[in-house]
């Protein structure tokens, strides 16, 4: 835990951030690319500010967040107990590995046609595609978690007479919820990628939509407005979801 | 529940096991005694762990009959705490038929005392040294009702004084409630002073080469007669032959880890 920290080093990714950020603007200002190819960060921030009084950039944002976080919920609440009960049940995880398999490495993008077809527009396509890419990984991750298990805490749970729910609320989810923490912010990552892809096909409104608007309208300052939103967003949410690592109860997980 | 203290009973029938291709026990017949402490020397990888396990039902043997009555708890000779929980968490395990909070309450107090980590409540077991975690396995598996212990070296990590003191303690608390124990050690004087029985076992495929009655009262000093001779025999079955010029502590070291 405790890594000998500078008190400057803080600084140093703000160091690196201005350096790209200047390296950026004399690019620009030497007009080493041609601006309707490059737009300046001067006019990345003007757009930032239309695009904030407009109140579209909020707008876009509650509604990308509302598609992520709804798909992701629902898959997470399906996706862990099945990872759960099939950790369990080595028959049934041996017959559906290989198509759980299957979908996860089918790029949830190749679905967008029947997304659009079955739902129709709005959120949706959207929320059932984010279904798609974040269900897989969850449920293979935490199935792998149960597999692995210690077969102590098993004997120690037969000791204490564990049983039923019990032993799976008590011993066999405590025992991966580190590892189903470090999936749910994996599968968050490749959920915030897809939303932002989904949403350029069959929306009127989000993040992705913003972009490919944004490109439609030969506005590029617009665009990289949102790619800067979309990059800090992703990370603050991952930031938020590493607060779970934190807890008292699944420290031990990431403390050797 | 409370019938099956009267009764409880730990028997293994010519019970053999074998990891694949690697025969760890052979035939091996034990009868353990209602309230009798039975203590396992052997050499390292012989089979103890092993054969607690199959005590336990937690390995079922390749063939032969294990029977048991009674409610078992073990104390793991490596991690067995929970790290999800914190060390009274860990410990109120063990306290789980016990459904009046204030009797819990006490029970749990008086075993942090018992095992001097009063202080440390709320820690994880992963902030704890290997000696502590190993007294609060101690703690977890002594708290509450049970019938048969199963004690897997539970002393090994502990700096000798706190051995000392366990030892004393644990015989105190079985004068008090009596239960069944089977306790495997590498520390021969250990195994003198708290056995009614030794049993030594042999190298892999194990089986019992040698049993030891030792009948001494309690508390036994270690220059108790009886406690010598029968350091001496248990010194001589495991193949290191005691001279007269050498005394037995020196033995005693080379055989404890
Ligand atoms: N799950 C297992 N799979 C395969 N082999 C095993 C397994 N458990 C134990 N063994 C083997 O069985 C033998 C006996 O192991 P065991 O743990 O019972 O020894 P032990 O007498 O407790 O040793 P120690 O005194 O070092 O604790 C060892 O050779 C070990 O390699
Ligand atoms: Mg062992």
């Amino acid at each position: 835990m405790s890594i000998k920290t500078n008190k400057f080093s803080i600084l140093y990714p703000i160091a690196v951030i201005a350096v790209l950020v200047i390296v950026w603007w004399t690019i620009c200002f030497l007009q080493l690319v041609p601006k309707y190819q490059l737009p300046s960060p001067f006019d990345v921030l003007k757009s930032f500010k239309e695009e904030l009084l407009s109140g579209r950039l909020i707008n876009d944002i509650i509604a990308s967040l509302w598609r992520v976080t709804i798909g992701f919920i629902i898959s997470a609440c399906l996706g862990i107990p099945t990872g759960l009960w099939l950790g369990q049940h080595a028959a049934t995880k041996k017959a559906l590995l290989p198509i759980l398999n299957f979908f996860r490495f089918l790029s949830p993008l190749a679905w967008i046609p029947f997304a659009i077809l079955w739902f129709n527009v709005g959120d949706k396509p959207a929320i059932f595609l984010l279904f798609l890419a974040t269900f897989f990984p969850l449920v293979l991750s935490t199935m792998a978690a149960v597999a692995n298990i210690p077969k102590i805490y098993f004997n120690v749970a037969k000791d204490y007479n564990y049983k039923g729910t019990e032993l799976l609320t008590k011993v066999t989810f405590p025992a991966v919820l580190p590892q189903i923490i470090t999936a749910m912010r994996v599968s968050y990552g490749i959920a915030w990628v897809v939303i932002v892809a989904a949403e350029m096909v069959g929306c009127q409104d989000g993040l992705g939509y913003g972009i490919w608007d944004a490109r439609n309208g030969l506005r590029l300052d617009t665009a990289v407005c949102y790619m800067v939103v979309i990059g800090i967003l992703g990370m603050l949410m991952d930031k938020l979801l590493s607060q779970l690592t934190k807890l008292p109860n699944t420290r031990w997980g990431y403390e050797r | 529940m409370k019938d099956n203290r009267s009764n409880s009973q730990l028997v293994l029938e010519n019970v053999s096991h074998s990891f694949g291709e690697l025969h760890v026990i052979k035939d091996l017949n034990i009868t353990v005694e209602q309230g009798e402490l039975v203590v396992l020397v052997g050499p390292s990888g012989c089979g103890k762990t092993t054969l607690l396990n199959l005590l336990s039902g937690h390995i079922k043997p390749i063939s032969g009959n294990v029977k048991r009555e009674g409610i078992i708890r073990t104390v793991y000779q490596q991690d067995g705490l929970f790290p999800w929980l914190t060390v009274s968490e860990n410990i109120l395990m063990g306290l789980r038929s016990i459904s009046d909070t204030a009797i819990q309450e006490q029970e749990l107090r008086e075993l942090f005392e018992l095992i001097h980590l009063t202080g440390f409540e709320n820690h994880y077991p992963h902030e704890l040294s290997g000696g502590m975690r190993q007294r609060v396995e101690l703690a977890r598996a002594i708290a509450g009702d049970s019938d048969i212990l199963l004690m897997d070296e539970p002393f090994s990590a502990l700096d000798y004084q706190t051995r000392l003191r366990l030892r004393r303690e644990l015989l105190r608390l079985l004068a008090k409630r009596p239960r069944t124990v089977v306790f495997v050690t590498h520390d021969i004087e250990e195994a003198v002073q708290l056995a009614d029985r030794i049993l030594i076992l042999s190298k892999r495929p194990a089986y019992v080469c040698s049993e030891l009655q030792i009948e001494a009262q309690h508390p036994r000093s270690l220059d108790n007669p009886s406690v010598i001779t029968a350091m001496k025999t248990i010194l001589d079955e495991l193949g290191l032959h005691t001279s007269s010029d050498l005394d037995v502590s020196e033995f005693n070291n080379l055989t404890t880890q």
